[in-house]
């Protein structure tokens, strides 16, 4: 740790987690480009990491925080290599040059590139990969996340995770990728699947963050940090803008969407007052900035969706002519099963029920959405609004049977139960 | 998404299966193998056997409250003998899985064909539609 250890380190205190975090793709950028691996690079990276949750808390931070998981995580990639040549020379095949691992001085700036972590992000999603692999490596070799913290966030075993990172980098070797910035036309055709992958890190974290899940990683504010770091990247891109708009405009819900009971309380019976203003305006400003752009896409237009339902202080005042025309221009730009259906709800809020149960039937007969527990829900819930309550008791129960989540099944057997009690007296 | 896998084959008054030595160690190395596979390939969350049927208790909450337990059994009772938590990308994954394990060799080294019960594990709430 020589020219490190003369100067004082700096306490560590709440924001010093962050900053660890944020080095990690630009010091495996680093790695990368000097050991030509990714994957072994990834590893040692890791285990920098690790070295420095371990070992900053009590030492405090050191001068040159990059600098020092620059040389660690060089270290151990060069012990890994020199093992495996040691064992590759012991079977007595061709030792590889020895020069190219000689461990470098480190000058810690020197070859600091911005473009690396983008780099990564598009190597993490990469489209060999399956979206639970492309969200693990993304979070550890982005996020600055530990196996066990990525882990506990998706309650599988540490083991199991790490094996799922391997081979997730496995793939990306296999599909021959190299480190480099894809072109812009490739860039163009790619982006939609890294915007995916963080919006899925994203519902992930927000549909686990209530009561007994309080232990686990926050996956949504992870979400959004990561999106954050796209849009510096990206700035010129209205729908990564969009996502992290979409985001925000979301968790600024949070608080309000569960009750004592991790029951799931719906949007108009939240208690507004829970709802994070500043959130809200972030995402409210990041929107208007991306529309103005002009070049209106998928995130855009469900984040202004959202934005309508923030910015209406009651449930009754929301906007919903504001947000049916929302997502007629959603059918045209993404059209697909769920957007119909979201259709549907904001059509019966302007136009009545029937319309809204009218404009369901088609969905009857496509395959993608048949089966699914939605579709049923949000027929009870119009059927209710039409009065047919035995109807709609009867699409409730549907929905509950279908629906693999646990407080949606006891919210939608609640809705069922209400209207009988109500039917019986 | 994650799945359980139940094999349900003990049936109660059976007691450990009476295979020759071959055909048992057989049987074991696929099981065991087949929980590699699924570590390695980072979808198994658990995997556990559960002890014969001559170990199970029936236990119901007598009028205070206390245990009261019952361990006779008809013969027809099917058992759980063991099961796997997978997490998987697809439900098509749990049931190539299931159908693996379900092909495991018996006796003569013939595949059991054992009947694998998969269902979904509930989740937590799902992610706000608007």
């Amino acid at each position: 740790m020589k020219g490190f250890e003369l100067t004082m380190n700096k306490p560590w205190d709440s924001t010093s987690e962050h900053l660890l975090r944020e080095l990690a793709p630009q010091v495996l950028g680093s790695i990368v480009r000097r050991f030509r691996d990714f994957s072994a690079a990834e590893d040692a990276v890791q285990e920098a990491m690790i070295a420095a949750f371990t070992q900053w808390p009590q030492e405090g931070i050191p001068e040159n925080p990059r600098g020092w998981l620059i040389q660690v995580a060089s270290r151990r990639i060069t012990d890994q290599l020199r093992s495996e040549i040691s064992r590759r020379e012991r079977e007595a095949e061709v030792a590889r040059d020895a020069d190219t691992i000689a461990p470098a001085d480190i000058e810690p700036d020197m070859d600091m590139d911005p473009d690396d972590t983008l780099i990564l992000l598009f190597m993490c999603c990469h489209p060999a990969l399956t979206s639970s692999s492309a969200i693990a490596l993304t979070l550890r070799a982005i996020g600055g996340l530990t196996t066990a913290e990525i882990a506990r966030a998706f309650l599988v075993p540490e083991a199991t995770m790490a094996q799922r990172i391997s081979r997730a980098k496995q793939n990306i070797k296999s599909s021959g990728a190299t480190f480099r910035l894809p072109s812009p036309p490739e860039r163009t055709e790619r982006l939609p699947a890294v915007l995916h992958v963080l919006y899925l890190i994203f519902n992930e974290g927000y549909a686990s963050s209530s009561g007994a899940q309080l232990q686990r990683l926050d996956l949504a504010r992870e979400a959004i940090r990561l999106t954050r770091s796209a849009k510096t990247l990206l700035p010129d891109n209205a729908e990564v803008a969009g996502l992290l708009a979409l985001m925000l405009l979301t968790d600024a819900r949070r608080a309000a969407r569960t009750g004592p009971n991790e029951e799931l309380i719906p949007l108009d019976k939240q208690d507004r007052s829970l709802w994070d203003r500043s959130e809200i305006s972030e995402g409210v400003e990041l929107l208007a900035a991306a529309l103005s752009k002009g070049n209106v896409g998928l995130y855009q237009l469900q984040a202004a969706v959202a934005a309508v339902h923030d910015e209406a202080s009651r449930a009754q005042d929301t906007d919903w002519p504001q947000i049916l025309a929302l997502y007629e221009l959603l059918k045209r730009v993404s059209p697909g099963p769920m957007v119909t259906l979201n259709h549907a709800i904001a059509a019966a809020m302007v136009h009545g029920p029937a319309k809204g149960l009218e404009l369901l039937k088609p969905l009857d007969t496509d395959a993608r959405l048949a089966d699914h527990y939605r579709l049923d829900a949000v027929r009870g819930h119009l059927l209710e609004m039409l009065g047919d309550h035995e109807r709609a008791i009867h699409h409730y129960r549907i929905a509950a049977g279908r629906t693999t989540s646990l407080p949606e099944q006891n919210y939608l057997m609640t809705q069922a139960a209400r209207l009988a009690e109500k039917k019986a007296q | 998404m994650k799945y359980i896998l139940m094999m349900n084959t003990m049936k109660a008054g059976h007691g450990v299966p009476q295979w020759n030595q071959k055909d048992l160690q057989a049987h074991i190395a696929f099981m065991m193998g087949l929980n590699k596979e699924l570590r390695q390939s980072g979808e198994l969350v658990s995997a556990e056997g559960l002890s014969f049927p001559d170990q199970a208790k029936l236990v119901r909450a007598g009028k205070d409250g206390t245990p009261i337990t019952d361990g006779v059994f008809p013969e027809s009772k099917e058992f759980l003998a063991g099961y796997w938590i997978v997490d998987v990308d697809s439900p098509e994954r749990a049931y190539t899985i299931a159908a693996k394990a379900s092909a495991a060799p018996g006796p003569g080294g013939d595949p059991l064909n054992m009947p694998i019960e998969v269902r979904p594990i509930m989740s937590g709430p799902p992610p706000e539609m608007l």
